[in-house]
């Protein structure tokens, strides 16, 4: 790196006399401008007025196809009303407890396994992050695969391997098993991004301070609850933060393995929106249900970021 | 712990995992490892951390594993559990992939993805190289607002955008056309590669940029000769996330494409492939498998990049 800069710095052929347009590109202020132009057209017309927009279309009778009138909060009371909708309500909040739980416990065991002197340690962390880097809804019709009522391989291996089960599991075909199946799936497409995470906390601890603890004659338990699981909040919360949010919002999954079936129990809030705006065409009331994610979005975001652990440097401050 | 060793020797033969630990132990006696400093016999280990760790990676690749071998399956074997045990394949034949390929627009489906994937990737990582650039070098004045503002937008989850980002696309008379999708993904992907290059850009000394101001370069002179070149294992990482993150969307481009020929392929295979009540499930996984290889290829190649600028992007 040091031979690359110095090598650029010397190939410097002094230039006193700017162009007028070196000279414009020297003004901060313009230079500010225009490097923050692309960013920030793009997301304020793609990002931060649909977000308005949402709010507007939850307030109207918006169909595809037809300009809505505005009706107030006509909208969220017929939800307030809807079963299905408190379904979705309940199963999301429930989905991503358990799965964030889930990914959690076994990506931090996993990552504490990765941390050990291992063989082949930079192959294993590279195969590990396959579920994560493969496109989600791929994996999950492999998953559905997986769980198809006769050729299911969990259900072989259950009913014929072991001879644990007299009949095949039926994991999609009614609501509990169904709800537990994509909790198993989103788990296991998310350990290893929680995992990856936590070895990089875990890489940061100083051996020295384990080496102190065991002349102290500290357990491995101590060991754990005093020196990792304090020095590994702060890059806890934030995995936390990111994961709690992105699996509240999940579609992919739900979507590719039940579409929210059967009877409208693995429904997420996500799916219910798309759901009711695209193929029901109500553009107007999946909106309403896309703008009430928002305050649980807001709270939980929240409470894994300040609950867990506040850090100066999360909001890209310097870290002390 | 004595009680642990006696199993030792039936756990650590299968999988010829006692030569690699012989191995590990003569490299760590070596070593000052604060681990061996710990009563850490072999028996322990294995208990601990090579069973437990094959599990896992037993888990976590068996889907894929299974995705291979069903799309090399011929239909007999795949619906004979009896007579085929399904954890094997008996006479592999490409018919699946053959089917896939010349029978169904799959090779369109992946040029499609392929172009918007690209498209998107080149217009995120320009327009966040600049702005992770003002935002970290120019230092103006709001400049760290604006850094947690774009870090903001990386919050807003595209499943409560859709619906707007619907209606919006229509009016401007994008709706089921590429630029759709290619203009779209950059509010994903611009805030991600931004947050990321901030944390690259903060690596290379700002005293090298003031020389080159005393030289009497121009800034853009400076971020083309000096800042850019620097930069560049930041911009493949940054390059590598947002191809892999357009390659994987799948909501915006369920939303906003209706025409066979535009889909991406997650989409198409499951719109366009998943059809009646019998599903083909030999051509169903092969067209996940292939779906799913070229960012595997692309992972492979840039792995070490990948993961540490992961673990640098939560760091930072």
């Amino acid at each position: 790196m040091d031979a690359a800069t110095i090598d650029a710095t010397v190939r410097f052929v002094p230039n006193r006399q700017h162009s007028w347009i070196g000279r414009l590109f020297d003004n901060k202020s313009f230079l500010v401008f225009l490097c923050m132009l692309p960013t920030i057209g793009l997301l304020v017309v793609f990002l931060t007025y649909p977000l308005g927009l949402g709010l507007w279309l939850s307030m109207t009778d918006t169909t595809i196809g037809q300009r809505g009138e505005f009706i107030g909060l006509e909208n969220f009371w017929s939800l307030f009303d809807d079963p299905v909708f408190w379904g979705a309500v309940w199963y999301t909040i429930f989905y991503t407890a358990v799965a964030t739980a889930g990914k959690f416990l076994l990506g931090l065991w996993l990552a504490m396994l990765l941390n050990h002197h291992l063989p082949f340690k930079a192959f294993i962390r590279a195969i590990v992050l396959l579920p994560w880097i493969v496109p989600t809804v791929l994996s999950s019709i492999a998953w559905w695969w997986i769980y198809d009522p006769q050729f299911s391989i969990i259900s072989y291996v259950f009913v014929n391997v072991l001879h644990w089960r007299e009949t095949y599991f039926d994991f999609l075909g009614t609501p509990w098993p169904a709800r537990w199946s994509l909790i198993v799936a989103n788990v296991w497409r998310g350990i290893p991004f929680v995992a990856i995470t936590l070895l990089a906390g875990l890489q940061t601890i100083s051996p020295s301070l384990y080496e102190a603890a065991l002349l102290d004659g500290a357990t491995a338990m101590q060991k754990f609850r005093r020196i990792t699981v304090p020095l590994l909040m702060p890059i806890l919360s934030v995995a936390l933060t990111l994961s709690v949010l992105f699996t509240f919002s999940d579609f992919q999954l739900v979507y590719a393995i039940t579409r929210g079936g059967p009877f409208n129990s693995t429904h997420l809030m996500a799916t219910l929106a798309f759901q009711r705006a695209i193929p029901g065409s109500q553009l107007g009331e999946g909106a309403a249900i896309a703008v009430a994610m928002i305050p649980f979005l807001i709270a939980a975001t929240l409470l894994c970021f300040f609950g867990v652990g506040r850090r100066k440097w999360q909001q890209g401050g310097d870290n002390d | 712990m004595t009680s642990l060793a006696g199993t030792n020797t039936a756990e650590t033969d299968t999988a010829g995992l006692l030569a690699e630990e012989l191995e590990e132990g003569l490299a760590k006696s070596t070593r000052d490892d604060p681990e061996y400093l710990s009563w850490d016999s072999k028996a322990r280990r294995t208990i601990t951390v090579y069973i437990p760790l094959a599990i896992f990676v037993i888990v976590l690749l068996f889907p894929f594993y299974w995705m291979a071998i069903t799309s090399i399956k011929p239909d007999y074997e795949m619906y004979d559990y009896k007579q085929f045990t399904p954890f094997w394949v008996h006479s592999p034949t490409l018919a699946n992939i053959k089917k896939l390929l010349f029978e169904t627009e799959y090779p369109r489906w992946l040029m499609t993805t392929m172009g918007i994937a690209t498209a998107a990737t080149f217009l995120s990582v320009g327009a966040s190289v600049l702005a992770a650039y003002a935002i970290e070098r120019l230092r103006f004045r709001g400049a760290q607002h604006v850094g947690l503002l774009v870090y903001l937008a990386y919050l807003v989850p595209p499943t409560i955008l859709f619906i707007p980002l619907a209606t919006l696309i229509f009016q401007f008379g994008m709706f089921d056309s590429p630029l759709a999708l290619i203009l779209t993904y950059p509010t994903f992907l611009i805030p991600f590669c931004t947050w990321l290059l901030i944390g690259y850009f903060k690596s290379i000394p700002y005293e090298l940029e003031e020389c080159a101001l005393i030289d009497g370069a121009s800034r853009l002179q400076i971020l083309r000769r000096i800042t850019l070149p620097l930069a560049v294992p930041g911009l493949i990482s940054a390059g590598i996330f947002a191809f892999t993150l357009s390659w994987n969307e799948f909501i915006y481009a369920l939303a906003f494409i209706q025409s066979t020929e535009k889909k991406t392929v997650p989409v198409a295979i499951l719109t366009e492939l998943v059809t009646g009540d019998v599903y083909q499930w030999g051509s169903l996984m092969a067209g996940s498998l292939l779906g799913s290889v070229p960012v595997a290829i692309i992972y492979s190649f840039f792995v070490e990049y990948y993961v540490s600028s992961m673990t640098g992007a939560v760091k930072e």
